[in-house]
């Protein structure tokens, strides 16, 4: 059994019951490598932080097993599994100053004074918050709060830092700024981290893998750009970034490619990636970003008449909603370059995308 | 330096006049406003507290009667000498003589005994039969005095006499510390079977600090299993604990004393059970353990709510992240939970301890010999013997008492840390 | 719905115009306040005096107020403040004393106030030595007496030895808790003569000796300090024998038929009268009031509603039937002759010297 390959954390067929009549988590599996990022993503419900209150132990699993570096954990008591965790609100102790709090699991621990106070400084540095070991945390921001979590989740050095959407209580700069920085921290320490998060823009921004959740199942786990490029199933896609959805009827259907009729009579063609025969449901999921505005004739399998009906100026883009056949949601990034389309209200265009881009997934 | 005064001369709003005149302008309609708001209640403190309290203070030492009264006698007495062992001279006695008679018309005398009697007994009736005769008295007076009473030839009794005779005295504050005046004028300790409230002071103090004790102990379980249930639950378990509070003090204290006396329910299910026999009955009413037991009860709900309060501001994710952290649940509890619970604690158990040091009615009901406290003798001095003076030297004692252990605490634990609610 | 809500309003007009009336009437007569202990005692007294006062003054409204057990602390506040309220309070003889040194109370000129007994005797020798205080126009005697468990004690207490005998008689008793009565008690059980007991007090060994013989019992004793204490732990079994005042113990046999009986022997008199306070309302009507109260029909009137001796001698051949029990009510006087062959009557001026210093020495004692 060596280190490589033998997950680092694994989930196996683990369910969780709060009520005894509705399962939260449905046979849950999951392997997470040693030095991975990992995220949860999901709606609310659907059962992200259980999974990680399971991990932490503050939850028992009702049926299956999770395992800490190959040893079962389930009857571990939370304080013995040496697992670091930032609480969404951070919990910090507030009658402690901050260097207490981070004092707190090594002297736990019973680790020497002196080495206790180096390993305190040294978090302190590591957060950029030497110089405020005395304050209390009242006394701090939230971002400077954020960091004392952050640095009292590695103190101990714990090999699996457990993140519970830590930086929700954050405005945006700061936010985003925090992203890079828990990044590089585990970057640099190749920590392996479970964060849990509802924020699609964060998950992508952080992750080695995301996985997403629905409805107490695993919807997909995969690499951002995998999950963005090719979702594997509707929700994942309508999850993750923006997507013009048709729903239709397969009518041929190949290895590569599938003509699918739409509301409105139009065929589509597209990339069969989770579908059922000739004759079934599906959902057409297409990025916004690879539409393109008037293509030359024939170059595109896909080509159909669009009337604009909203013009948005992002800046970096135009967000560009026009209606295709009935579908009047249907919306085009025109990227903010120098030769870009000049469109206006009520025009009519053509818009364009070719098969491999239009994703047929599950109804 | 320089730039800095400058700056501040400069600082004017736009009309001209100084920011800080224009602010304090500002401020002062507040200021008066808020004043206003709170007066009613600054009245009615003033009004129901310090002036009472103030009036205490000065009963404790008060003194007037006996140099209003013996208006002649006093200013003689406060000049003799007492120290060659001779009575005071006759024209003592001739004051005194014109004092008994004013007195006895006035009817004023006999309350110069009843304070005397209070130095020593005896005094009541001597000044009784003085004042009847006091009319008839002949010169000399001397002879006249010690003809109607032996006790005024006696020395101790002007010696006692004189040392009341100021408009001010120490003698209840002696009296509420168990002091008296020797033979010679000087201070000593009453002997021990004399000695009382000394030890009422000390049974006061160690009683309320195990109410205390025992309400926190109660409290703090019963406090976070409420922080922890939902609301409604939590509600259900409140009105419990809040049942003293609306049962009358009397149908209360007829059920522990049901409950608790030697015949009462526990005791015979004590008995039943087997665990004492038929003769060996505790007694748990009527004693210190009854005035704990009945004063425990009632004054839980004084240290649940402050620690229920407080208790539920704390997030479970504490305990979680201590854990979490590396602590066993106990070193958790005591490193985590507890001290976020102190001020709670701190709140409730001051309010308990202050409410039993003057807590008197539980006491005297189902306290017996051994759980009475200081109170209530301040409550028979007030209402039974009259001696206005010794209740208010010995409130004056407690408040004196409880303002000390307040300094303490606050050095201790701190004052700021205490929250109510 | 009209014309409910106009017989509404008539029925308003009606009860506020009653209002109105009943008002103006209560302006018209007199209101006098009798301050008193309240419960069976204060019953006997509207019975005996206030009923039969107001039948013959129907301009005078008697209003009962039960604040007797504060009365001497609320006399001394109300002098203090300039403001006494109560025209009228009914008083223990040793309070009275106090109040009457205090000079909160006033004297009484006895027999021009009150009425003399029907053969003519002045008020003051028909009252006689009862009249222990200037100030204190006795009302009733009552004792503070003994009784006992018939069914908890094997043979039953007849002296006043038998309660500081804890072989004869096992179990707890119960004494108030107070030094008065219970150091004479102790001296008389130790063997002092009873009539020199006031004079060995009057000496710190005869002291000594009285706490020495408390001593004896100490840790068998409840004590109690209101009077339905001892009734309430006889009925529990909570004392085998106990000290209360006669009119108790006479409810407890006589009504509640509890298993108890009575032990006279050295039974302790005390007085309980009517003080005026000084500079209180309604003075005139006071003494009018207190004439008709205190002659010698009334007080024997009182009788029939508790078992309370009359204070005047020509009151004792007129007490009669309980009013409502129907018992003779002259065997269970505290003055029959029957049981009152040992009596003490307090010492009021001895007690009035020493009271504070022996309550002192005696809660001390309590406390040891």
């Amino acid at each position: 059994m060596t280190e490589s390959d033998t997950a680092f954390v694994r989930f196996s067929e683990v369910q969780k019951s709060y009520d005894g009549e509705t399962l939260v988590v449905k046979n849950l599996n999951l392997d997470i490598s040693r030095g991975e990022f990992v995220t949860m993503l999901g709606p609310s419900g659907s059962g992200k932080t259980t999974c990680l209150m399971m991990l932490a132990g503050f939850e028992t699993a009702t049926h299956g097993e999770i395992y800490l570096d190959g040893q079962g954990i389930n009857k571990v008591a939370p304080h013995r599994r040496n697992i670091g965790m930032v609480f969404q609100n951070y919990a910090l102790f507030p009658h402690m100053t901050v260097s207490e709090n981070l004092a707190f699991p090594l002297e736990v621990r019973k680790q020497p004074k002196n080495e206790i106070r180096e390993r305190v400084d040294r978090a302190l540095d590591m957060v950029r918050l030497g110089g405020f070991g005395n304050r209390r945390p009242a006394q701090l921001s939230g971002g400077q709060q954020q960091r004392v979590a952050l640095a009292r989740a590695l103190v101990f050095e714990p090999k699996l830092v457990l993140l519970d959407e830590p930086l929700g209580a954050l405005d945006k700069n700061l936010r985003e700024e925090m992203q890079y920085e828990l990044k590089s921290i585990h970057d640099s320490l190749g920590l392996t981290m479970v964060f849990v998060t509802h924020d699609q823009q964060e998950a992508l921004t952080m992750s080695d893998r995301i996985a997403v959740f629905d409805d107490g199942v695993i919807q997909q786990i995969d690499s951002p750009s995998t999950l963005y490029e090719e979702p594997r199933n509707a929700f994942v896609a309508y999850f993750i970034g923006e997507n013009n959805r048709f729903v239709g009827t397969i009518k041929e259907l190949s290895d590569n490619e599938c003509s699918v009729e739409v509301d409105g009579g139009y065929i589509i063609k597209a990339k069969p990636v989770n579908v059922g025969n000739v004759g079934d449901k599906t959902t057409l999921s297409l990025r916004p970003e690879r539409v393109s505005i008037n293509p030359e004739a024939g170059s595109m399998p896909n080509m159909l008449d669009a009337k604009v009906l909203q013009l948005i100026y992002l800046g970096d883009h135009i967000r560009t909603r026009v209606a295709v056949g009935q579908n009047e949601d249907f919306v085009v990034k025109i990227p903010n370059s120098q030769e870009h389309s000049q469109l206006s209200k009520g025009q009519t265009v053509k818009v364009g995308w070719s098969s491999d881009d239009c994703r047929a997934l599950d109804a | 330096m320089t730039t800095e005064a400058a700056t501040q001369q400069v600082m004017t709003t736009a009309d001209g006049t100084p920011l800080k005149v224009s602010l304090a302008k500002a401020q002062r309609r507040l200021k008066i406003r808020a004043l206003l708001l709170v007066a009613p209640l600054l009245l009615f403190i003033l009004i129901t507290f310090f002036v009472p309290v103030f009036d205490m203070l000065f009963r404790s030492v008060e003194n007037q009667i006996v140099p209003e009264v013996l208006e002649n006698t006093a200013p003689l007495l406060l000049k003799w000498d007492d120290r060659d062992g001779e009575l005071p001279p006759e024209e003592v006695f001739a004051a005194a003589k014109e004092d008994f008679v004013k007195g006895a018309k006035a009817k004023t005398i006999l309350r110069v005994g009843s304070r005397m009697n209070y130095e020593q007994s005896g005094f009541s009736s001597l000044f009784r039969k003085t004042a009847r005769r006091a009319k008839n008295f002949e010169s000399p007076y001397k002879e006249a005095f010690i003809k109607a009473d032996r006790k005024w030839g006696d020395l101790d009794t002007w010696r006692i006499l004189k040392r009341e005779s100021g408009a001010f005295t120490i003698s209840y504050y002696l009296a509420a510390m168990d002091l008296s005046y020797g033979p010679s004028g000087d201070i000593t300790m009453k002997p021990k079977g004399e000695a009382i409230y000394l030890t009422l002071f000390w049974r006061t103090l160690k009683l309320s600090f195990l109410i205390t004790i025992l309400c926190l102990a109660l409290a703090y379980p019963i406090s976070y299993l409420m922080s922890t249930l939902p609301l409604k639950t939590s509600n259900l378990l409140m009105i419990l604990v809040l049942l003293p509070f609306w049962t009358s003090l009397l149908v209360r204290t007829t059920a522990w004393i049901a409950l608790l006396q030697q015949e009462g329910v526990i005791n015979d299910l004590l008995v039943y059970f087997g665990l004492i026999t038929d003769d060996n009955r505790l007694a748990m009413i009527h004693n210190a353990t009854g005035t704990v037991v009945a004063m425990t009860h009632i004054l839980l709900p004084f240290m649940v709510l402050p620690l229920f309060s407080v208790m539920k501001t704390i997030p479970p994710t504490y305990m979680r992240a201590a854990k979490n952290l590396g602590a066993t649940p106990t070193v958790a509890f005591i490193r985590v939970y507890f001290p976020n619970t102190v001020s709670g604690i701190g709140a409730g158990g001051i309010l308990v301890f202050i409410i039993s040091i003057g807590y008197y009615i539980t006491p005297a009901l189902v306290g017996g010999v051994d759980g009475t406290l200081i109170s209530n003798f301040i409550a028979y001095h007030m209402s039974t013997s009259l001696n206005w003076g010794l209740a208010a030297a010995l409130g004056v004692l407690l408040l004196g008492i409880v303002l000390v252990l307040y300094y303490f605490y606050d050095k201790i634990v701190g004052v700021d840390n205490m929250k109510f609610g | 719905m009209n014309v409910s809500l106009k017989q509404s309003a008539l029925a308003l007009a009606a009860v506020a115009a009653i209002g109105i009336g009943s008002i103006s009437v209560a302006n018209a007569e007199e209101t006098l306040v009798v301050v008193s202990w309240g419960g069976a005692y204060t019953d006997s007294q509207q019975k005996a005096y206030h009923e039969p006062y107001m039948a013959m003054h129907p301009d005078v409204k008697i209003v009962n107020d039960d604040s007797s057990a504060e009365a001497v602390a609320k006399l001394r506040a109300m002098s203090e403040s300039g403001n006494v309220s109560w025209a009228l309070v009914d008083a223990v003889a040793s309070d009275a004393i106090r109040l009457c040194d205090e000079g909160l109370i006033e004297e009484i000129d006895f027999d021009k106030v009150l009425a003399p007994a029907p053969d003519g005797t002045p008020a003051s020798q028909d009252f006689g030595n009862l009249i222990v205080s200037p100030c204190f126009i006795p009302q009733i005697v009552y004792s503070t007496t003994f009784g006992y468990r018939t069914d908890l004690v094997k043979e039953p207490p007849t002296t006043i030895a038998d309660v500081f005998d804890l072989e004869k008689i096992p179990g707890k008793r119960s004494l108030e808790k107070r030094p008065i009565g219970n150091l004479e008690w102790a001296l008389i059980a130790d063997g002092v003569d009873p009539e020199k007991v006031y004079d060995v007090l009057d000496t710190e060994e005869g002291v000594d000796r009285a706490f020495a013989k408390l001593d004896t019992i100490k840790d068998q004793v409840v004590w109690w300090e209101a009077g339905a204490q001892t009734p309430q732990l006889l009925a529990d079994g909570e004392v085998v024998m106990g000290s209360t005042y006669n009119g108790r113990l006479f409810s407890v046999i006589e009504e509640e038929k509890q298993p108890v009986a009575m032990m006279w022997d050295w039974q302790v008199f005390d007085l309980d009268g009517w003080v005026v306070p000084v500079g209180g309302p309604n003075h005139d009507l006071v003494m009018d009031y207190l004439k008709f109260a205190t002659d010698t029909q009334r007080l024997a009137d009182q009788a029939k509603f508790i078992s309370y001796g009359p204070a005047r001698k020509s009151s004792a051949p007129l007490v009669g039937k309980h009013a409502s029990l129907g018992i003779e009510m002259g065997p269970h006087m505290p003055t029959a002759p029957e049981n009152a062959k040992h009596t003490l009557l307090f010492n009021y001026e001895w007690w009035a010297d020493r009271r504070d210093d022996l309550t002192e020495r005696f809660n001390a004692w309590l406390a040891q």
